[in-house]
Order: structure tokens, then sequence, then C-alpha cells
């Protein structure tokens, strides 16, 4: 997994609640078993008037020229909805995001994200809405920066940073790129001893092998 | 000290606190499916690592597997064989068992782990799709994860988790006739919002809960997710050991005895302390029907169309906005005003043998026909859910009255490219979203209980059941 310390880049505005992972990416985008090849599919029914033949809808704000290269995104509430499907955080990744700025988050996304090196911050409304007007002035010219070591987003040098809180374990996680399997399986002897005891309260759970 | 069944149960799987928020949880059981489970096994082979715990997992296919009669690995989803194949081909790599296309258990994931027992009270579950929480009907701990959480799952037997709040929803009053579980739910989104669950875990509860059948349980605890929640549960009680005996996979002898006595503390004490506490009346709950893109979008089924002058704020005015140009209605209508196209029965929420029972008995009960021009599927959960209803003549009700009876899958409750109902065509329809593009592109899901979509199909506009 790619650590994540800091990153500036162009942030792409869309502010919208709610948005579900059939939206990120619809189920008939996902055409193949693999994490990758999904960026076409990123936003698709919204990206394009017609998804099949790939016509961009020019009044999509990905599709305008100043946010092909965004790598932020600055979004509404509860972002990430519905299915758990991973593929919403590969195709966001595999077109260029490292970062999502939202009010709140879905659970399943939020840990998705997490897995795989995918920054999930969480600002208010407001700060969301400044950041926002900050940017549309000039997407490519102002920047946004996220200091993930000192938890901060940077944007209009005149203003003040603002901080954010992030799950200590999570930023750990994140600073230093950690593969959680790996991690977990460190603990192998403290699992073996848990079975161990629970077996004897809980025998129903352990299943014979067929 | 007095502790919420969620903590409990939190607790009784934690292996290790790993912060002052997130523990190593032992996950009991594993279930996959060929959608994201397939990508979840190749990463672990492709890792070189091994299912820790083989009979502790187990997969089913249903998301892309085709529900038309004589179906195979090919499917109308143009590369649907190639999930089918590497799932089939992974599963048998790893030695975990594979409820396969023929298999006489085959079904809809959440439908078929209550129905086999793999699901019990006070198990750890999870799975790679974000409606897990249908299992905390039983009482379980189960939840929806990623594919990436699955591998880890599958390698470790744990997964790392941040503790989420408790909540308990207390619903008070009686369910009237003709309001199902499905209305409760739909009800309880509308109330707390799409994201009103976000950072909880939440406990049903009330008498009305007490009342509820089993499938009805796993119907409400199924939404569950749709108000963001980490997952739904209720404590389980007699109904739910009742039903659990007897399961293929369930114990059996003086280990059932043992566990039954173990599930009975499955509760939250007395004065548990939850985080929020939310009361929700429902005497007089009448049917719920989706007009909106989101499941918050509900309203009473003769209620207006809410007008987009009346939202709360400007970003939901917005909103309504895009749902109603989306689903192509008029703020201040009735529902019973738009034609449906479509009728579909079916869904890990909506597919178990009560639900179809529910729907056939209306057919019987007015001797209504589905209306002309209308294309109505009915999909049982599960093999078993089918050959039961079979058994009952439900099919020949279904048929005769003008539905499809098909093979168990999750069918057209979404679209991955293969079936759809097409451009601009309004379903009722008894799954759980009603997003934009989720049964295809520009369909128009409205959602509803069986009983509400069985009337639909008949009257050929959206109404609820006037007939009992």
């Amino acid at each position: 997994m790619t650590p994540f310390t800091q990153h500036t880049g162009v942030a792409m505005p869309l502010r919208r609640s709610n948005i579900d992972t059939d939206a990120i990416i619809p189920s008939r985008e996902m055409r193949t078993v693999s994490r990758t090849g999904l960026a076409a599919g990123l936003f698709a029914p919204w990206r394009y008037s017609d998804p099949d033949a790939r016509t961009e809808n020019a009044n999509f704000v990905f599709n305008q020229s100043a946010y092909r290269g965004a790598s932020i995104l600055l979004t509404g509430e509860n972002f990430g909805c519905g299915s758990s499907r991973e593929h919403a955080v590969w195709a966001l990744q595999e077109s260029g995001f490292r970062a999502i700025v939202a009010p709140s988050f879905a659970t399943i996304f939020r840990n998705n994200a997490q897995r795989n090196g995918l920054l999930t911050v969480e600002l208010a409304d407001s700060e969301i809405e400044a950041l926002t007007q900050w940017v549309s002035v000039d997407p490519l010219h102002n920047a946004v920066r996220i200091d993930l070591d000192a938890c901060t987003i940077g944007h209009d040098p005149h203003q003040p940073v603002m901080p954010f809180l992030i799950d200590q374990t999570t930023r750990h996680m994140l600073l230093n790129g950690l593969d959680e399997i790996g991690l977990t399986e460190q603990s192998l002897d403290h699992i073996a001893a848990f079975e161990a005891g629970d077996r004897s309260i809980r025998p129903w759970v352990y299943l014979e092998e067929s | 000290m007095a502790t919420t069944l969620f903590d409990k149960l939190w607790h009784e799987h934690e292996v290790t606190a790993l912060s002052e928020r997130e523990s190593l949880l032992y996950i009991d059981r594993i279930f996959l499916h060929e959608r994201t489970g397939s990508v979840a096994l190749n990463s672990l082979l492709e890792n070189n690592r091994a299912v820790r715990r083989r009979q502790h997992a187990f997969c089913t296919m249903d998301h892309i597997v085709d529900t038309l009669p004589g179906r195979s690995d090919d499917t109308l989803m143009p590369s649907g064989r190639e999930f089918i194949v590497a799932t089939r081909s992974a599963a048998h790599e790893t030695g975990i068992q594979l409820f396969d296309i023929a298999d006489k258990d085959q079904g809809i994931v959440h439908v078929i782990s209550p129905e086999l027992g793999i699901a019990l009270p006070g198990l750890s579950l999870i799975c790679p799709d974000s409606h897990t929480c249908t299992l905390g009907g039983l009482g379980a701990l189960a939840w929806g994860v990623g594919s990436t959480e699955a591998e880890h799952a599958l390698a470790t037997s744990t997964l790392r988790v941040i503790k989420p709040r408790n909540m308990r929803v207390n619903f008070n009053g009686a369910l009237g006739s003709g309001v199902t579980a499905k209305d409760l739910i739909l009800f309880t989104i509308r109330s707390l919002s799409a994201a009103g669950g976000a950072g909880y875990a939440i406990e049903f509860a009330g008498s009305a809960i007490d009342a509820l059948s089993v499938e009805s349980r796993l119907t409400l605890c199924n939404m569950a997710t749709e108000l963001s929640a980490f997952t739904g549960l209720i404590a389980p009680d007699q109904k739910v050991v009742e039903f659990c005996q007897g399961r293929r996979f369930a114990p059996e002898g003086s280990v059932w005895n043992q566990a039954v006595a173990h599930w009975r503390a499955l509760k939250s004490d007395e004065d548990a302390p939850f985080d929020d506490v939310r009361q929700i009346d429902i005497g007089s709950l009448r049917p719920q029907l989706s007009w909106g893109t989101s499941p918050q979008h509900c309203i009473d089924w003769d209620d207006r169309v809410p007008e987009v002058n009346e939202a709360p704020d400007e970003k939901a005015a917005v909103a309504w906005q895009r749902a109603q140009d989306y689903m192509g209605l008029t703020g201040g209508s009735h529902l019973s005003d738009y034609p449906v196209d479509a009728a579909f029965i079916g869904s890990c929420t909506n597919s178990r043998l009560s639900d179809l029972q529910l729907a056939a008995s209306y057919l019987l009960r007015t001797g209504h026909r589905v209306a002309k021009g209308v294309k109505a599927l009915c999909v049982p959960g599960s093999g078993q859910v089918k050959r039961a209803a079979e058994a009952e003549g439900l099919d020949e009700i279904f048929r005769s009255a003008g539905f499809e009876w098909r093979e168990p899958g999750c069918s057209m409750c979404f679209f991955a490219g293969g079936e759809s109902f097409g451009q601009g065509v309004r379903v009722a329809s008894t799954t759980n979203r009603n997003f934009e593009g989720r049964q295809g592109l520009g369909v128009r899901t409205h959602i509803a209980s069986p009983l509400t979509v069985v009337a639909s199909a008949c009257a050929g506009h959206l109404v609820a059941d006037t007939s009992a």
C-alpha cells in the first residue's frame, strides 16, 4: 500500500449528499474479476450522456478540463453509501484520487478506502464550502494541501489551515502504508489462544473439517 | 455493569484490543459470493495465503448467475461467466464449501445462511456485501465488508474493527393489518435519514419487534445498511431458537442445549447504556412507498409526493429536484397517478417463503391478475424457498396471475450488464435500493413491501393493498 503523508493537488467539488457506490461505479462497469480496469467506469451514470458509447456529458464537473487531473474530491454527507463494492475505491484511485473530503462517510466505504491507502477526511460542511469557493475561482492554481502528519488541510495561504480528526490507528497505517493482513498475521498466537479458550465456551462455533 | 447486546457480542469476539477504539475481532463465519468474493479469493491465492479455517467459510452463486430457467455458466451479463468460473475454481482450490448453481441449497447469500444454520444467534459473520446486516435479525453480529477485509478474515479468522456506538430504536405499538416489516424499516429510514445510523450498531426493540416472525426480522435488519449503520440487530428469543433448530449446520444434542442456554443471555441488560435511543410510534403506520432515489425518500403510499419548495434546506431541495427529474414525477402529485411498467418480487430483503405467501395470498383473495403490459417477476431467494413454495402451489398462483417464476438469485435487484427493465421503466420492487440506475440505466424504482408490489402489478399503477 502506498503511504500517505502529504499531498497537494487539484480538488474537484461534487457537492451532493448520499453519493452511493452504484453512482461511483455501477455494477455493469465491474466487468472482470479484478481490482483494475475500473477508471473509465468512475461516475459513469453522470459522466457520460451515453455510457455505452462513452459520450461525455460536458456539464459534469469531471469532464471540465481544469478538473481532469483532480486528486482530491470535495463532496457531501454520507459519501459511499450503499453497496460494499471496493471497486468504488479502486476506481477513484485508478482515476488519480488520493483523498476524499466529506462531512461524513458510509462505514464500509471508509474502511475500504483506508485498507487501500485512500485518505478520507471529515470536515464540517462550512469548511468544505470554503474549500469549494477557493478552488472554484481557479482550480488549477488554487490547489489544496493535505498533511496527514499534522492532520491539517490548507488552501488559501491567507487563511488558517483546517485541522481534522482521524483515528490514530488508521493514521498510523496510512502514514506507513502498512498491510493489515501482514500485521494481523503477527498476532496468530493470540488468535489461537483465543480459540482454545472460546472453544470450551462456544463449542458449536467450531465446525469439523469435512 | 449493565451491557448492551451489541457490547456483549463485541466482547465475546474480542481477541485483543488494538487501541482505545479498535479491536481484533474473531470472525466465526465468512460467506462469499461470485461478485465480490471472487476478488477476495483470487487476491488471497495471488498472495500465497490459505483460508485459515476453511470449514468456517462458504460461498454461493447469486449475484451474476441468471435466474431464467435452464441457466448455466453462461450469463446475460457479457462477462458473467468469468466471475462464475473464477469463483468455482478459487473455491475448489481453497477448499471452502460452494453452493454452486445446481446445488439444491443455492440461493441469495443472506437467505441461505439462516436457512442452513450457517448464521446463528451470537455468531460473528462477515460477507463482502453490504446487506450482511440481515443476519442481525437472528441476533448474529453480522456486517458487510469490502473484498480486502474479506481476504483478511479468510487469512486470519479475524478483522480489525473500530467499535461503533450503540443506538436503540424502540418501536411502540403494533403493526396494523397489511403493514409489514418492510414498511416498518422504510418508515424508520424516512424518520432517521439515510445517514441516520452512521457510526452506530442499532438494536431494534419493542413489542412490535417481539411480535415479528423471524423472517420479518431478517427483512427489517436487511435495510440497516440503508441507514448507513454498522449493523442492525435484534435480541434472539424463543422464535429464533425454534427457527434455528435442526438446520444443516446448527449444533445438535448436548451442544445444541449448551448453545441455546448461551443464546438466552444475548440481550441488552435492563439499564444498559445506549449512546442514542429513538422512539418510533407505529400504531398508525401505513404502507410505505419510495418516490425518489434514496431509501429515505419514502411516503405513506397515498400521501402527496413532496414539493421541492417544502424541502428543509437548499441541499435537500437540489437533491429532491434531481430525484423527481430522474423519477419522472411532479411534486404534489400522488404515486397512484403513475402507471407501473414492471413489478419485481425478490431480493435478500423480500424473497423468503413468507414474502411469497403474502403476495400469493393477495392474488388468491382478490383473484386479480397482473395488469396488461406489466412485466412481473417473482424470484425465490433460494432453492429451499422455491421448493417449499412449489409444494404449496404458490408457483402456479404466480404463473396463472401473469408472473414469471424464476430460479433463485439476486436477479434484477441490480443491473450488472445483463437483464434490465429498460430506460424510463417504472418498477414496483421489493428490493432495498432505489438509487439512480440501480436496476438499469434510467430505470425508476419504487421500493415497497411484497403486498404493495403485487397490488401495484395488478392495478397497473402504484397502490397499496386496499382489499383486506
